[in-house]
Order: structure tokens, then C-alpha cells, then sequence
């Protein structure tokens, strides 16, 4: 294959990667939502194997496979094992702003990591490259999750919030850091694995505990 | 080697704390690792004035005197709160103790793990995956307790500081962009300040920015403090002495290491950047220390106006305010584990977190109390204790370098936040105990603590060994270039 056909191609899974962030923010079940991140963490796990090509990197087809095993799978697992029922609960999730202006808003936000993005592709020199969809589309994802995580108002959809965000912020970095040590890669994966456990086995807590994970009714800590 | 059996010994503590035996197996154990920790933080601290940078693995785990001095904050507070752990966990637990005892020690040593990581590893990747950790790490220990609240505050801090993670982690993965786009090899904080005269400013900015709205919400830095006020008064007190004492001040470490590299290029303003958000943070501590109810929310409050204090202090610049902010580190940290303990000792005796319902703390316990008042008046900045002496450095250091405008700011903030303090510990220490009050015996461990924590509190006050003051100045020279 070309280098152009693999920009191509990669530009492609680039859109797919943002189009299931929006997945998430549009989902109205919390099945759905689930469904979407292991989608979002599939095209997140291609980009890495079509830049492991581009760039022939082993570390990067490192990161795929590492990617393939924890996100899709192990964590899903995770959630399942750890908050029970609720994951796949077909109920209607309650959230701050309807689903219509939040997706305006998304859209908002993703111009607005473009606009984050350009400065920084035309003074590094990698505008043309792989980086220019990475980049803006890591950050906007990153920004979609932390948006999920605000709006959404029970536990599971939180969970999925914060590892979109560390999916957008690993999108990014696969074009822009390319080679970190494996040890770091591992780690990090890790980390992410332990994420899910820790909020998971808290979800379930706050379940047993006050009967409900609508976690944005837990107000009784503020001043006054 | 000394090094890493730093981070073995904390580890090797989590395991044996699971072991099934005796109650008093756990905090034996973890209280034996502290202190191996603190011996072996102690030497390190001293090779390090002597010899400059100690590395254990190169390129990976090393210790600067920046590290040195976190690391020794670090385990001395470990110790000090391990051995308050032992009087005070046991009351808190309900039927299946022993379980519920070794799982707490088994945390404990695994944050202490983490915290004692981030400043020893020197590979930025690694820095970022032990500061997630540490939040990983706590927060069953802020939920210790299982109630309603406990659980709220647990949430809100793991929601809040994983979201603060992504965005750090952005900016870190920025960071080595632009090192490698400067020719740098190795992803370590040495690396990066040789490489510092090559890195693009615009990409360095950007990265900045990200760290330090990620890194600041772990911090506590006003806007994004909003979880630290809630986990730091429903956590166990002896965790809460970690969190508020050393948790915060490691993550700063990570924001300030980044210094020598920022100073670089100009056109960032990173010391703008510092100053102001240290100054909205003083701030809106001072306003909002005036109301508090919750006296452990008091004190979680002082250390968001702490840490504001402390950005100030660095963004000023020089080394007379680097020196103010290493000994602002050291006075807070130790100041404030004491007052945690202090407050855990209030809530044994009068079984409730609410200002207004202790009066007389001084005649229903006398230790509680005294040490109630020492660490209110230590850590409201009153003479002669450290804080006191820290911070008159940090504004003279300020006036010198002819910063008027912000130093005004600082020094009302301070004074705002020092009434505010003491008009709040007033009221719980002094007046007549309520009429069912009962003369209550404190633990044994819980009153050596109270003893370990205050030796430095009044010591440093009046006087600074020599190789400690040395530690703060070579930290200090770490800040900059």
C-alpha cells in the first residue's frame, strides 16, 4: 500500500473513531453507550495497526494488540463483573441537556479542538501527515468525554466519559508519541484496566448503599 | 539501591498486611515499613546534599533534591499517620474488623507506594501513570467509612481527578512531541531541561496549559478544588493527613519540575500563569474559610489557600521565592498532617465533624484540644511556627522583587484566612463543654502521634538545621535555571 492510500485510510478510521464518540453523547441507553466505547476502542486499536505500518513500528502493532485485549474486551468484563446488572440495564438514562443540543454542542466543541489543533500542526511541521487528523480528532474526543462525564447523571455513563477521554488522549498519542517505551505503553494500558475495576467496584457500592447509581442526586456535601 | 527499596518496601508492606494473623499484624507491619521508609528517605536526602542527583536505574528511577525533599515529607508523614491509624482505625470498624483492618493497611501502603513513585520515577510517562495511582490508590480509602457522604466524596474525587488525568496526559504526550521534535532521546526530566533551548514554545505552551488544569484539579487549584474539600473531610483522618499534607504537595512537584524547562521561553508566561491561578486559589479559600461548618473541611480549605500560596510564591521567581515555596512545602506539610490528627482526635472524643457542636475542647481533652490549638494557630500562619516564618519569606521575597500588586493581594488573602482560622478554632477550644460531655480517653497511639507530628511543627519554628535548610536551598535551585 502507499503512504497516500494509508492517510487515506487512516483519515477514514479518524472519522469512524469521532463519529462513535458521538455514539456515546447520542445514546440513550446505557447498553448502547457501552456498545459505542467498544466500537470507539476497535477504530482506536486500527489507527494504531495502519501507523505501525506507515511508520513500520513494532511498538505501535504493541499497541494495537494491547488495545484489542484490554478495551473491547477485558474491560467490558470488568464492568460487567463488578457493577452487576446496571450495565446492561435497557433503560432510558437521565441527563442534564437533551440529546439534540448536546450533539450540537459536541459539534460546537469539536470545531473548537481544531481550532486547539491548528497552531500546533503548522509550527511542528506535520501538517500533511497522519498527525492532522490524529491530533485534533484525540483532542476533541477527549473533550466529547469530559462533556459525557458532566452531562450524564448516573455512574455507568461516567465510566464511559472518562475512558473516552483517555481513548481521545491516546488517539492523539499514537501519532504524536509515537515510540514511547513499551513499559510505559503497558502501564498505562494497565492503568486504564484499573480504572474501570475501581470505579466499577464503587458503582456498585454506592448501588448497594443508597439503592440508586444516579450519582449527580449525591448533593449533601456543599457549603451551607 | 537505597532507592528502590523505597518502593519495595511500601509494596512488600501491602502484601504482608493481607496475611491472616493477629489484628495487630497489619499495623505492626506497615508501621515497621514506614519507618524503614523514613530511615532509608533520611539517607537518601543527606547523599543527596552531599553528591547532587542520585540514580538508581538510569534514564528511569533517580532522586534530585527536589524529590528528596517530597520524599522525605512524604514518609515522615506515613510514619506519623501509619502510627495514628492503629488508636483510631479500630474504633471505626464494624463487625468483620480484622478484614476490614488488613484491607485499610493494605491500601495505605499501596498510596504511600504511589506517592513515594512519583517522585522517584524520572521517565514523565511513568511520573503520569503513579499519579493516577494515586488517586486510584485512596479512593477506597476515602470511602472507608461506607456512608452515604464517604461514598459522594469518593465519587466526586475519582470522577473529577481521573478527568484531570486525561487532560494531563494530553499534555504530557504534547511534552514529548515537542522534545522529540527538539532532538531529545529519553522521555526524563533531565532529558527534557537539556533539550529545553530547542523545544517549540507554541507546543510547549499548549502542553503546559493541559497539565496544569489536569495536574491542578489533583492539586486543588480554585476553580477545579471542588472534590477536595469533600474527600479530605470524609476520609479517615489519618488518611486525610496524607492526602491533604503530602498527596497534594506530589502532584505540585510534578507542575514544578516542569519549571527550568517553562523559564526557557518567555513568551509561555508561565510565571503569570503560576501567579494567577495561585492568587484565585488564596483567594477563594480565604472567602470560603470564613463559612465553614465541618472543622475538617476548615482545614481542607487551609490547604487549598496553602497551595495557592505556594504557586504564588513560584511565580514570583527568583530564588528568595523559590526558597519561600520549597519551605512553604516543608511547613505545610508537616503543619498540616498535624492538624488532621489533631482533628481525628476531636471526632473521637465528640463524635461529630460539626464546628458548632464542640465548645471546651481544651477541658474535655486536654491533649485533643491543646494539639487542636497548636495546629490552628501553626497552620493560620501565627508566629513562631514555620508557617509563619514561610510565608513572611515568600512576601518579603515578593516586595523585593517589587511584585506590590500581588503581594498586597497575598498578605490580605492570608490575614483574611488567619481570622477566619482562628476565629473558628476559638470557639471549639475555649467556652464551656457542653453539659453531657464526658472526659474521654484518647488512644495510646493516637497521643504518640499527636507527639511525632508536633516535634517539627514548634521546632522548625525556632530553628532550622543546617542540612535541611541546605535540602531547601538546593530544591529551591532545582526551580530554576
Amino acid at each position: 500500500m502507499t503512504i497516500s492510500s494509508l492517510t487515506q485510510l487512516n483519515a477514514l478510521t479518524g472519522g469512524l473513531f469521532l463519529l462513535s464518540t458521538f455514539g456515546i453523547i447520542a445514546m440513550r441507553q446505557v447498553l448502547g453507550c457501552l456498545k459505542m466505547f467498544i466500537l470507539q476502542s476497535v477504530f482506536l486499536a486500527i489507527s494504531a495497526l495502519l501507523l505501525g505500518y506507515l511508520h513500520l513500528s513494532i511498538h505501535l502493532f504493541a499497541v494495537a494488540a494491547i488495545t484489542l485485549m484490554v478495551k473491547p474486551v477485558l474491560i467490558p468484563y470488568l464492568l460487567r463483573q463488578t457493577v452487576g446488572s446496571e450495565v446492561t440495564a435497557r433503560r432510558e438514562i437521565s441527563q442534564l441537556i437533551n440529546i439534540p443540543t448536546s450533539l450540537l454542542i459536541a459539534v460546537g466543541l469539536t470545531i473548537l479542538s481544531y481550532f486547539v489543533a491548528k497552531p500546533l500542526l503548522s509550527v511542528s511541521g506535520a501538517a500533511g501527515t497522519v498527525t492532522d487528523v490524529n491530533l485534533p480528532i484525540g483532542i476533541a474526543c477527549l473533550l466529547l468525554g469530559a462533556y459525557t462525564v458532566t452531562v450524564r447523571r448516573e455512574a455507568m455513563p461516567q465510566i464511559i466519559g472518562i475512558l473516552t477521554m483517555e481513548n481521545g488522549a491516546f488517539f492523539a498519542g499514537i501519532s504524536i508519541a509515537p515510540d514511547l517505551p513499551l513499559i510505559a505503553e503497558l502501564s498505562a494500558a494497565f492503568d486504564v484496566l484499573v480504572i474501570a475495576l475501581v470505579m466499577g467496584i464503587l458503582t456498585r457500592k454506592i448501588h448497594e448503599r443508597i439503592g440508586s447509581t444516579t450519582v449527580s442526586d449525591l448533593k449533601t456535601l456543599k457549603e451551607v | 539501591m537505597g532507592l528502590l527499596f523505597i518502593l519495595v518496601i511500601p509494596l512488600a508492606a501491602a502484601a504482608f498486611s493481607l496475611v491472616h494473623a493477629d489484628r495487630r499484624f497489619a499495623p505492626a507491619i506497615t508501621i515497621a515499613g514506614a519507618l524503614a521508609v523514613l530511615i532509608l528517605a533520611l539517607k537518601t536526602a543527606f547523599m543527596v546534599i552531599k553528591t547532587g542527583e542520585i540514580v538508581a536505574i538510569a534514564d528511569w528511577v533517580s532522586c534530585n533534591s527536589l524529590s528528596a525533599l517530597i520524599l522525605l515529607l512524604v514518609a515522615f508523614v506515613a510514619l506519623t499517620s501509619a502510627v495514628f491509624s492503629w488508636g483510631y482505625i479500630e474504633g471505626h470498624t464494624g463487625s468483620d474488623r480484622v478484614k476490614k483492618m488488613q484491607r485499610y493497611y493494605s491500601r495505605f501502603n499501596l498510596f504511600v507506594f504511589s506517592m513515594l513513585a512519583v517522585v522517584l520515577f524520572s521517565q514523565l510517562a511513568l511520573v503520569w501513570v503513579a499519579v493516577e495511582l494515586t488517586t486510584l490508590m485512596s479512593v477506597f480509602l476515602v470511602s472507608f467509612e461506607n456512608t452515604r457522604q464517604a461514598l459522594e466524596a469518593a465519587w466526586k474525587y475519582v470522577v473529577l481527578t481521573c478527568m484531570g488525568a486525561a487532560f494531563a496526559l494530553i499534555g504530557i504526550l504534547l511534552l514529548y512531541w515537542a522534545m522529540k521534535s527538539a532532538g531529545g532521546k529519553t522521555f526524563t526530566w533531565e532529558e527534557l531541561t537539556t533539550v529545553s533551548q530547542g523545544i517549540n514554545p507554541g507546543i510547549l505552551k499548549t502542553a503546559f496549559i493541559f497539565i496544569l488544569v489536569g495536574f491542578g484539579t489533583k492539586v486543588g487549584l480554585v476553580p477545579m478544588h471542588t472534590w477536595l474539600p469533600d474527600a479530605h473531610s470524609q476520609a479517615p483522618s489519618p488518611v486525610c493527613a496524607l492526602l491533604s499534607g503530602v498527596e497534594t504537595t506530589t502532584i505540585l512537584y510534578v507542575i514544578l519540575r516542569l519549571l527550568p524547562v517553562l523559564e526557557v521561553s518567555p513568551s509561555i508566561h508561565s510565571g503569570e500563569w503560576f501567579l494567577v491561578s495561585g492568587l484565585v486559589s488564596v483567594g477563594a479559600a480565604a472567602f470560603l474559610l470564613i463559612q465553614v461548618k465541618d472543622y475538617k473541611r476548615l482545614f481542607a480549605f487551609s490547604t487549598v489557600e496553602h497551595m495557592g500560596i505556594i504557586m504564588v510564591a513560584v511565580g514570583l521567581g527568583g530564588p528568595a521565592a523559590h526558597l519561600g515555596a520549597t519551605y512553604q512545602i516543608l511547613s505545610h506539610s508537616i503543619t498540616k498532617s498535624l492538624c488532621f490528627f489533631a482533628a481525628g482526635s476531636t471526632l473521637l472524643i465528640a463524635g461529630t465533624r460539626e464546628i458548632s457542636s464542640v465548645r471546651g475542647l481544651i477541658r474535655t481533652s486536654p491533649i485533643a484540644g491543646g494539639a487542636f490549638l497548636i495546629g490552628g494557630l501553626a497552620i493560620a500562619g501565627a508566629p513562631p511556627f514555620a508557617v509563619f516564618l514561610s510565608e513572611f519569606s515568600i512576601l518579603r521575597a515578593g516586595i523585593a522583587g517589587g511584585h506590590y500588586i500581588a503581594i498586597t493581594l497575598l498578605g490580605i488573602f492570608i490575614l483574611m484566612a488567619f481570622a477566619a482560622v482562628m476565629f473558628h478554632v476559638n470557639r471549639m477550644v475555649f467556652g464551656m463543654p457542653p453539659e453531657d460531655a464526658v472526659r474521654t480517653v484518647l488512644p495510646k497511639t493516637v497521643v504518640i502521634s499527636l507527639t511525632m507530628a508536633l516535634v517539627p511543627v514548634i521546632v522548625l519554628g525556632l530553628y532550622i538545621p543546617d542540612s535541611l535548610y541546605e535540602l531547601l536551598r538546593l530544591a529551591a535551585a532545582s526551580l530554576g535555571r
